[in-house]
């Protein structure tokens, strides 16, 4: 496959990538555009310990404060961390389960550019009038109450990408349902795939409340209803409930990826199965059941009441039980194993003490009563780093270095990586520990600055330096990803040599139709299995045939875009005389290329038995 | 990698010596030195949490230590592949169970207690109500029962039950005084309702002056949204309560340049601000911070030194201190003389001789 690229120009590589409805290369999208809406998120981060090194500072006005903390949450969330898993799901699931695409190859791109501009139609903001400012949950009464369009930036942003994640969940939803090779049963699933099943069906459930929940704002803030306008008989405390309806899952849909990230490293780097397969299976499951049934532990100083605290207290301290059941799991996988310390080793490693003090300050912060205090304070802030960026951050630069070779066909340098990691680590642990305290000593967070003589100075600036650590660490990242790519060293099958399930044992990286003939599974762990009898590669389930192959297509991309249009003249409705028209355009851009979509039969292509006879020879001269 | 296993046991043995040791912030306003009945069931629910949390901390980290040194790769043979344990996997569900029991229990039963507030319903209860309303970057206080209304500095007897209603009149907002209890909203919607206790032994370690902050963000000063607690003993609180009732009509300058300040108060100011504390208007018409005994504040505007400098400062141009206050641009421009006039006159106005 490599040949066909480098005989391309640039132009066609382009066009190629604008068209494509390979998952591989889908993966290679999100990749990119969720690396660089990480970095817009990260640079909005530095911005933020700058401004807040010091007592009374003007690095940045107030204003443009809120403005880059509402941008810094909802950038990171929902234009870097999601991508960057859906990276990871598209590149790794389908060849993780034997299939050839996912289910709806043609939706996965249509997921990816409806992600894709929205992400940009929100960070225009930034050029348009300024950028959104309620914060990343955007309470209704601050959010109606907010001039300019930065809101509105927000809401239709969100709600095009939020169309996006939605579609691209129920894909893998159908994928892993129904694209298993044979002999793949839900028991011998790899956990990246079954974590990907249950953060899916999340998506399915956590996606919708959101969808309203924005829809309602829309309304509110550009056509003039009263959903959340209290004089006139809305209901604020209702956006509070949809967007954490929406906003509690949504944690787990981030972390579950993680989660079985690391299982699939913890046992490839142990050279062990891991330890307790089907309870993690089913802690998995319980998660992501459990984590529908706590969102009210993010109001509970809402003034919900005692037994609504009382009950969502107690429910939230139950999801401790299997998330504890998974980290004494991937110790009890090293444990008697083999382990070597690779970069991604590092990185799950470090998870685990990381990860542990997110979890108990997340029981701590269960505890309704004693969250009176915590709530909204920095210790919150703490809190959900160390969740979030100590679990899911972690997990995606582990998976980076993981997969790296699987994704580019090159290994990413082991020295520069480790580099990487204990700027990173050392950073991330001083930036965020010492905010524990800050939250219990009284500073409340998203203020733009704090006055001096309370206790804050020290500890505020330890954690800004610990911040520059952090970027330095992304800053070698950039670098390995640069020099790796120069140097373009191809890797064989399994370069890691330790690599225990299905899509080791393809090309890296694999072709464009990933399994020549789908492989007989028998067992978990399969590729393992194989190598333990002394196999080579898996055993093939079917004789050579011809494969079916969709075609390429521009529809995904201008479906997308007009949605993109659309929402300019939603944006501007009621001020500027083009905007009804611009909406009707948008709209008509869309929907007309989803009618061309549904009335011009597409059947794709097929790859002849001949052609993949001709392949494999090549491939065993290269 | 050995470094990390030391750094892992250094970070641990640090938060414990700063949770056991004094490293607990400033009396005033840290939640780790209570200095109330809520503040300290809240504490004791960290410390309890903290403990089991710890233990739990602890028996991760000892697996981890021994994983990071027992089972390093040495040779290239092929570890037992093991399934499973169904006895450690039921153990390390159980006992995770009963520790939450552990903390469950208590929790339960402190969210009940810090909702109780069945006093404030009671027809004849003599318990002291406060309502609270909170506006774009500042607090309104009434006293419903004494019929007065002060800013920003809250007033409140020490050892008693004190009882609040919360409402906000333009975005949420979020009441929280640290040292003395966890926060509850001012929700837009309802009034929401809860109760402190001011000790007034630590009361006077704090300085009788605890921090209040916002804890909802809600615009571009939501950081400077900051309001002070006077916690004074039930007679002196009284005699103070007497002093702003005895404040019928606005109190007459007493020199030259206080009264010239008054004149300018009259023609520019009063329209917002009420020098009077009764408490005849509804709270949705009292759109400023009422002044009745600015003089004895203890900030300007909630977050400047109380003196005639910083206010004239403020008046001048309160956008650079408060970015997005509904003061500024509602008056026009003042000389410094008239400046100098007005602070003199605001910084008289006070109540206890």
């Amino acid at each position: 496959m490599s040949t066909y690229a480098q005989k391309k120009g640039f132009g066609s590589v382009i066009w190629d990538y604008l068209t494509t409805v390979d998952h591989k290369k889908i993966a290679i999208l999100y990749l990119i555009a969720g690396g660089f809406f990480f970095l817009v998120g990260g640079i909005e981060a530095v911005f933020i310990r700058i401004q807040l090194a010091v007592p009374n500072n003007d690095f940045v006005s107030a204003g443009a404060f809120n403005e880059i903390i509402t941008m810094h949450g909802t950038t990171m969330i929902f234009l870097a961390a999601m991508p960057l898993l859906f990276a990871f799901m598209n590149a790794v699931m389908p060849l993780q389960i034997g299939a050839r695409d996912v289910a709806f190859p043609f939706v996965n791109a249509l997921g990816f550019w409806l992600f894709f501009f929205g992400g940009v139609f929100l960070n225009l903001s930034w050029f348009l009038g300024g950028a959104p400012d309620a914060g990343w949950t955007s309470y209704a009464s601050l959010a109606i109450h907010s001039k300019g369009h930065g809101i509105d930036f927000y809401v239709l942003g969100l709600q095009i990408s939020g169309i996006g994640t939605l579609i691209g969940g129920i894909n893998f939803l159908v994928t892993i349902i129904n694209m298993r090779a044979p002999g793949m049963t839900y028991m011998r699933m790899p956990l990246f795939t079954w974590a990907t099943f249950v953060s899916s069906a999340l998506i399915l459930f956590a996606f919708p409340p959101l969808t309203v929940g924005l829809t309602l704002m829309m309304f509110d803030r550009m056509f003039g209803s009263n959903f959340f306008i209290t004089e006139n008989g809305g209901n604020t405390i209702i956006w509070e409930h949809l967007f954490w309806i929406f906003g509690h899952p949504e944690v787990y849909i981030l972390v579950l990826p993680a989660f079985g990230i690391f299982s699939d490293v913890f046992s490839t780097f142990s050279r062990k199965r891991l330890f307790g397969y089907s309870s993690m299976v089913f802690a998995t499951v319980l998660i992501g059941f459990l984590g529908f049934m706590v969102w009210a532990h993010h109001m509970f100083t809402t003034g919900l009441g005692p037994v609504a605290n009382a009950i969502f207290s107690v429910a939230t301290m139950a999801i401790g039980v299997p998330t504890g059941i998974k980290i004494f799991n991937w110790l009890l996988t090293m444990w008697g194993g083999s382990v070597k310390f690779t970069t991604p080793m590092y990185w799950a490693f470090a998870f685990i003490p990381s990860f542990v003090i997110g979890g108990v300050t997340g029981v701590m912060l269960a505890s309704a009563a004693a969250d009176y205090q915590y709530h909204d304070s920095y210790f919150v802030v703490a809190h959900f780093h160390y969740v979030i960026v100590g679990g899911v951050v972690f997990a995606v630069f582990a998976a980076t270095h993981f997969y790296w070779p699987k994704i580019f066909g090159t290994m990413l340098n082991e020295k520069l990586g480790k580099i990487t990691f204990w700027l990173f680590f050392i950073g991330f642990h001083m930036t965020f520990f010492v905010q524990h305290f800050l939250g219990l000593w009284g500073m409340p967070r998203r203020v733009f600055t704090f006055l001096p003589g309370q206790g804050f100075e020290m500890s505020n600036l330890i954690s800004s330096i610990g911040a520059a650590f952090m970027s330095a660490g992304v800053i070698v990242l950039l670098i390995n990803v640069i020099v790796t790519s120069v140097k373009n060293e191809k890797v064989g099958n399994d370069p890691w040599g330790d690599g225990r399930t299905l899509e080791w044992s393809i090309p890296s990286p694999p072709p464009f139709y990933n399994f020549k003939q789908l492989p007989l599974v028998r067992g978990l762990d399969p590729y393992w299995l194989e190598k333990m009898e002394g196999k080579k590669g898996m055993t093939p389930a079917e004789p050579l045939g011809d494969i079916h192959m969709p075609n390429a297509s521009f529809i995904p991309f201008v479906i997308a875009f007009g949605l993109f249009v659309a929402a300019f003249g939603a944006l501007y409705n009621g001020e500027k005389s083009w905007a009804v028209p611009v909406i009707i355009i948008g709209l008509l851009i869309t929907f007309g290329s989803m009618l061309v979509r549904s009335l011009k039969d597409d059947h794709g292509f097929h790859i002849h038995k001949e052609e993949l006879m001709d392949d494999n020879d090549k491939g065993v001269k290269a | 990698m050995k470094r990390l296993a030391n750094w892992r046991l250094i970070s641990l043995l640090a938060m414990l010596a700063l949770v056991l040791t004094g490293c607990s912030g400033e009396p005033f306003v840290s939640a780790l030195k209570p200095a109330g009945e809520v503040a300290d069931m809240q504490y004791d629910l960290m410390k309890l949490s903290t403990y089991i949390m710890v233990g739990v901390i602890l028996v991760v980290t000892i697996i981890f230590v021994i994983v990071f040194f027992r089972f390093r790769r040495k040779d290239d043979k092929i570890p037992k592949q093991v399934e499973g344990s169904h006895k450690l996997e039921i153990i390390w569900t159980v006992i995770p169970i009963l520790l939450l029991l552990i903390l469950a229990v208590p929790t339960v039963a402190a969210t009940f207690k810090l909702a109780d507030i069945k006093e404030m319903d009671k027809k004849d209860s003599d318990a002291l109500v406060i309502n609270v309303r909170s506006h774009l970057y500042w607090w309104d206080f009434e006293y419903p029962k004494q019929k007065i209304v002060t800013s920003q500095d809250l007033v409140v007897p020490t050892n008693e039950k004190v009882y609040f209603n919360l409402k906000s009149l333009d975005v949420k907002h979020s009441f929280w005084i640290p040292a003395v209890g966890g926060k509850l909203d001012t929700n837009t919607d309802n009034v929401n309702k809860f109760w402190l206790v001011f000790d007034e032994d630590r009361a006077n370690e704090a300085g009788n002056l605890f921090y209040g902050k916002c804890a909802e963000l809600c615009g571009p000063s939501h950081a400077l949204m900051d309001f002070k607690v006077k916690a004074i003993s039930r007679a002196e609180f009284d005699k103070w309560v007497k002093d702003m009732q005895a404040v019928k009509e606005p109190k007459k300058a007493k020199t030259e340049l206080a009264a010239q300040g008054q004149e300018l108060f009259n023609e520019s100011c009063i329209g917002c601000h009420a020098v009077t504390p009764s408490n005849q208007m509804p709270d949705t018409a009292r759109i400023a911070p009422n002044l009745t005994n600015f003089g004895e504040r203890s900030r300007v505007a909630g977050i400047l030194d109380h003196n005639k400098e910083e206010l004239m400062n403020w008046i001048k141009d309160p956008e650079s201190y408060k970015p997005g206050n509904l003061m500024t641009g509602k008056y026009k421009d003042f000389t410094d003389q008239e400046l100098e006039a007005l602070a003199e006159y605001l910084m008289g106005l006070k109540v206890q001789e």
